[in-house]
């Protein structure tokens, strides 16, 4: 069996903004996956919230995902039959809450969308779908943010647009930041790095 | 309504508006309107056939007797609230002038019959119209041979025993006369206020006296409850299994084939609903494993999708019953004027029945590609690579196409023809996805040496063979069910058609002597008419089946019991009638020749439990002979041929009192040959099959219209399907065109390169639909029809053609797209 990470020891405050980073393959996208309980791992535990993440079965780690956890994508994953105020609304729509439709409007406006409502991702540019997805992410309100390289398919400018936002948002709800990339300027606006190499953490394990 | 429960409907809307639906909706609501609409057709017309099988007998319950009925039976019909109507019958002399000729004389009251209506003209081969009542008292109408046989014109006055009557119309049809051989003489129809005065009914005579009844249908079932211990010797009652064979095989054919189309459409649709059901889920794989990360549990996903698509069958199914009560208006519109009366009101079962097959294509065909939702791994949002859905479906699958076979079972309603339809379209499924498989790795590896954008092209053809095979059989499917409907069709209605060929025999002559048949081919010859073929005919009666006597309480069934009652007309010959087909055991041998043999034809071998090895005794002319039956055979009943229910070997029967018979076409014009020939054979009796033949010919043209109206549903449905397989790799084929633009590929490259893959795919999906078409064709018209298939050679050379023209449009729009798609958004869409 191929061990992809190995000895990982980890701990992330509350509050805390933290970037791992890493070469491809080193392991960055496969921690970033059993940290969202998407994926389970041969051995070891993760506890988020005081919760012992595999301890839970599927259905379990979705409801935990609901109530604390947030999304960003490289790839923005919009939903391509949804508008920009349907994408936000729908992790609100998932949950069963009746403001659903006004809460995605009031964060669309807060990413600077609020112009863009009903258009679909495929007449959105880049920077407009990532904002998308901020707003997706944040509506929920989550405790911990997971951003898989948030600018991973954006132009440097545009890049940099949605990282202060990002940051903006985190800021304006405390939301604690976990970031995945290898862009070392974006990594070190966090407040601490994470560096995997083959994966195994070489330094930044501990705050 | 709460946010939980709109949820899938806010999905079905957001789905249907971006486009992803609408090819599965379209596909239920035809495959549902399809089946509603025939069976609501069907429905009725099984009604209508019931009520004018009613009509053969003129009223619902047919009371005979050879005295007149007594008044309590009469008074119990009133009482019972039913109608009735009387007819008085028997054969006497009609004269005019010094010419006289032997008629049956049928007096009917003046509201006779109370069910179909009798059609008359003003003068002989003019137009006629359909009349409400009989003869006002001192007039009769007579058969149209009659005006030649006496010389007569409409106006003038007949003789009928003491009285005089003028006569008024012409009787063109008479609904309850039949085909039976009771009444071969020419008809004299006057009203029985006027038999007294004939003075021709007295003791002694021989009359039949007939009272009809009608009314509710449980009333009339009461009524012939109360009859049947109270009848007495010479009375009996008539029920309504004595429909016109002829007839009614072909409107029995008509609902097969009807069916049939309606099956076609029904199975069209359900591929059509997989495919489009297959690139919904495709799309579907991203935003479901989103939907995961954002919480949503697994049962939930599955109960939203769940949900959505009960929602759309339900909304689909209820248009697909509404478009189907539409169209079975028109199909009424075509095949109503059959019937004499307007169709009975359509019951609500139809509906049921297309609103079952709506879901159950839908749980058969949907849900299986649904459920790999079920499977797609939420690491997907990270990891492309976490792969697409497990196939956990298969038992999905199996349970959905059970349904599925069980659905045709019901619909074909006969488990031979549904065997038939089920067991082709999974043959085809199979050879399809084999040859198909097979002729794609062939091209693929002869167009390694290509030049390079059509070996990349060809290439590609081999790199998604799994895709492509699944596209092949879904384009082949759809041609083949568009040459089906088109080159097959015309060749099985054609077929059909000439069963039943405008010259098919019109005249029956009756009665000859053997020593007449030489003068009988002389007069023939002379009068340029083909020669008669002439068939011997004994009459002669059952006795016994395996040594065991029959009579009528052996049987049950009221028709059986007439059938041993009554004489049979036997016939011999050395050679099976060419209208004739063995269906079991072998035509006479030679040493059943010697010995001594019968043929028994199959319903009625059905009917009276007789199979090959049986022996029958028979009595004829007061002496028996025994023999053992060494086959059954099938007749053409719409051949409109002399038919025999018991053929024997001549041994048995050439020494008995015969008479022949024979059948033959007789030109429109040329009537004056028979009254010529009635003159020279005073002894014959010619039964005119011309108005029987006529409505035979006009149901087949009916119904064929009617056909084409459901075949259009199958056409939709065949679209519908070759336009989904083309669909099912678009989305590849856009993100393979961007990643060569974005590498430096020229658009005349990429062009190229899709036309190579697409031509090849275009050829092989039509010789695949050329050769499924074609056997399908075979084997309906061989082994369910009963027709020669006069085959379409054409059908080979428009299959390739018809498929490299479909997928050569689809390459060039889809090239269009995916060159004018710009390489940046197909990658980011794809990423």
């Amino acid at each position: 069996m191929l061990a992809i990470l190995t000895d990982i020891d980890l701990e992330v405050m509350p509050g805390e903004a933290v970037a791992v980073v890493g070469a491809s393959g080193s392991g960055k996208s496969t921690l970033l996956g059993l940290l969202a309980g998407l994926d389970t791992p041969s051995a070891g535990s993760i506890r988020i919230d005081g919760a012992e993440l595999f301890d839970l079965d599927e259905d379990g780690r979705a409801a935990l995902r609901a109530r604390l956890l947030g999304f960003v994508f490289q790839s923005f994953q919009l939903l391509p039959a949804l508008n920009a105020l349907e994408n936000v609304s729908l992790p609100l729509e998932l949950a069963e809450r009746g403001d659903a439709e006004p809460a995605a409007r009031a964060m669309l406006e807060r990413v600077g969308l609020g112009e863009r409502l009903t258009h679909y991702p495929k007449t959105l540019s880049g920077g407009e779908q990532q904002r998308v997805a901020l707003a997706r992410a944040f509506v929920q309100q989550p405790k911990l943010l997971l951003a898989d390289e948030p600018t991973g398919n954006l132009d440097a400018a545009t890049g940099e647009g949605i990282i202060d936002l990002l940051f903006r948002l985190n800021a304006e709800n405390g939301t604690t930041l976990l970031l995945v990339t290898h862009d070392e300027m974006l990594a070190r606006r966090c407040n601490r790095l994470v560096r995997l190499s083959a994966g195994r953490i070489v330094n930044g394990a501990t705050a | 309504m709460t946010r939980k429960a709109t949820l899938p409907l806010r999905m079905l809307a957001r789905d249907w508006r971006a486009g992803e639906l609408r090819v599965l909706a379209a596909a239920l609501v035809i495959a549902v309107a399809s089946v509603t609409s025939v069976a609501f057709f069907a429905d009725r017309v099984r009604q209508a056939l019931v009520r004018d099988a009613h009509q053969l007998l003129g009223g619902d319950l047919l009371l005979v007797a050879d005295e007149p009925w007594p008044d309590n039976i009469r008074d119990e019909i009133a009482k019972r609230r039913l109608r009735q109507a009387e007819a008085t019958w028997f054969i006497s002399m009609a004269r005019h002038g010094d010419v006289a000729h032997l008629s049956g004389i049928k007096a009917v009251s003046s509201n006779y019959p109370l069910r179909g209506r009798m059609r008359i003209a003003d003068a002989p081969n003019a137009a006629d119209r359909p009349t409400e009542h009989g003869p006002d008292p001192g007039t009769v109408w007579l058969d149209e041979r009659l005006f030649s046989l006496l010389n007569l014109k409409v106006g003038e006055s007949i003789e009928l025993g003491d009285a005089r009557l003028k006569v008024a119309a012409v009787l063109t049809l008479e609904p309850d006369r039949g085909a039976s051989f009771f009444n071969l003489a020419p008809r004299v129809m006057m009203s029985l206020a006027d038999v007294p005065a004939t003075g021709l009914v007295q003791t002694g005579s021989r009359v039949y006296y007939y009272l009809v009844a009608a009314g509710e249908a449980e009333a009339i079932n009461a009524l012939g409850e109360w009859l049947k211990p109270r009848l007495g010797r010479g009375q009996r009652l008539e029920s309504l299994e004595n429909a016109r064979p002829a007839a009614r095989a072909t409107i029995e054919r008509a609902e097969q084939f009807i069916g049939l189309t309606a099956l076609l459409a029904v199975i069209l649709a359900a591929v059509a609903i997989a495919l489009s059901t297959r690139r919904f889920t495709r799309r579907h794989l991203d935003g479901y494993a989103v939907m995961r990360c954002l919480g949503a549990t697994q049962r939930r996903l599955v109960s939203l999708f769940a949900w959505e698509f009960a929602v759309l069958g339900i909304l689909a199914s209820a248009l697909g019953c509404a478009l189907g009560f539409a169209v079975q208006a028109g199909l009424e519109y075509w095949l109503g004027r059959l019937f004499v009366v307007p169709l009975p009101a359509p019951t609500i079962r139809p509906a049921l029945q297309g609103f079952g097959t709506g879901i159950v294509i839908l749980l058969g065909f949907a849900v299986p590609p649904l459920l790999q939702l079920k499977n797609v791994p939420a690491l997907r949002v990270i990891r492309r690579d976490a792969g697409p859905a497990k196939q956990g479906a298969l038992v999905a699958y199996g349970i959905g196409l059970a349904a599925f076979a069980g659905l045709i079972f019901w619909q074909a309603g006969s488990a031979k023809l549904a065997g038939y339809v089920l067991g082709g379209f999974l043959v085809a499924l199979v050879v399809s996805g084999a040859l198909g498989y097979f002729l794609i790795q062939m091209i693929a590896k002869l167009g390694a040496r290509a030049r390079a954008s059509w070996h990349y092209g060809l290439a590609s053809l081999r790199r998604r063979s799994v895709a492509n095979t699944v596209q092949v059989s879904g384009l082949a499917l759809g041609l083949t069910a568009i040459l089906l409907l088109t080159f097959t069709r015309g060749d099985l209605l054609e077929a059909w058609r000439a069963k039943t060929p405008p010259d098919a025999p019109n005249r029956f002559i009756l009665n000859i002597q053997p020593d007449q048949r030489v003068p009988l081919a002389e007069f023939f010859a002379a009068e340029h008419l083909p020669p008669p073929v002439t068939y011997p005919m004994v009459r002669g009666r059952l006795m016994a089946i395996n040594d065991r006597a029959v009579n009528a309480e052996t049987y049950e069934d009221q028709r059986t019991k007439r059938l041993v009652e009554r004489e049979f007309n036997l016939s011999f010959m050395e050679d099976l009638p060419a209208h004739n087909s063995v269906s079991v055991g072998r035509w006479f041998q030679p040493q059943d020749l010697a010995r001594g043999a019968l043929s028994v034809e199959e319903g009625i071998a059905k009917r009276l439990n007789i199979g090959v090895g049986d022996t029958l005794t028979w009595s004829v002319a007061g002496r028996e002979f025994t023999a053992p039956v060494t086959n059954l055979r099938k007749l053409n009943w719409d051949s409109m041929r002399v038919n025999f229910f018991v053929i024997t070997t001549p041994n048995l029967l050439d020494d008995r009192p015969t008479s022949y018979l024979t059948s033959f076409y007789l030109p429109g014009g040329a009537h004056e040959a028979m009254n010529r020939l009635i003159g020279r054979f005073s002894n014959l009796t010619v039964v005119d099959m011309s108005a029987i033949l006529n409505q035979v010919l006009r149901i087949v043209d009916q119904v064929v219209n009617a056909v084409q109206i459901v075949f259009l549903f199958a056409l939709a449905a065949g679209v519908l399907v070759l336009y989904s397989a083309l669909l099912a790799t678009q989305d590849e084929r856009l993100q393979e065109a961007a990643v060569m633009r974005a590498l430096g590929a020229a658009r005349a490259q990429i062009a190229k390169a899709q036309q190579a893959e697409f031509l090849a795919l275009g050829l092989i999906a039509g010789m695949l639909a050329s050769i499924s078409a074609f056997s399908i064709g075979y084997v309906l018209a061989d082994r369910v029809f009963n027709f020669p298939y006069a085959f379409s050679s054409w059908i080979w050379v428009a299959g390739p053609i018809l498929g490299l023209a479909c997928v050569s449009f689809n390459a060039w729009m889809g090239a269009r797209a995916a060159l004018n798609h710009p390489p940046m958004l197909a990658l980011r869409e794809a990423a």
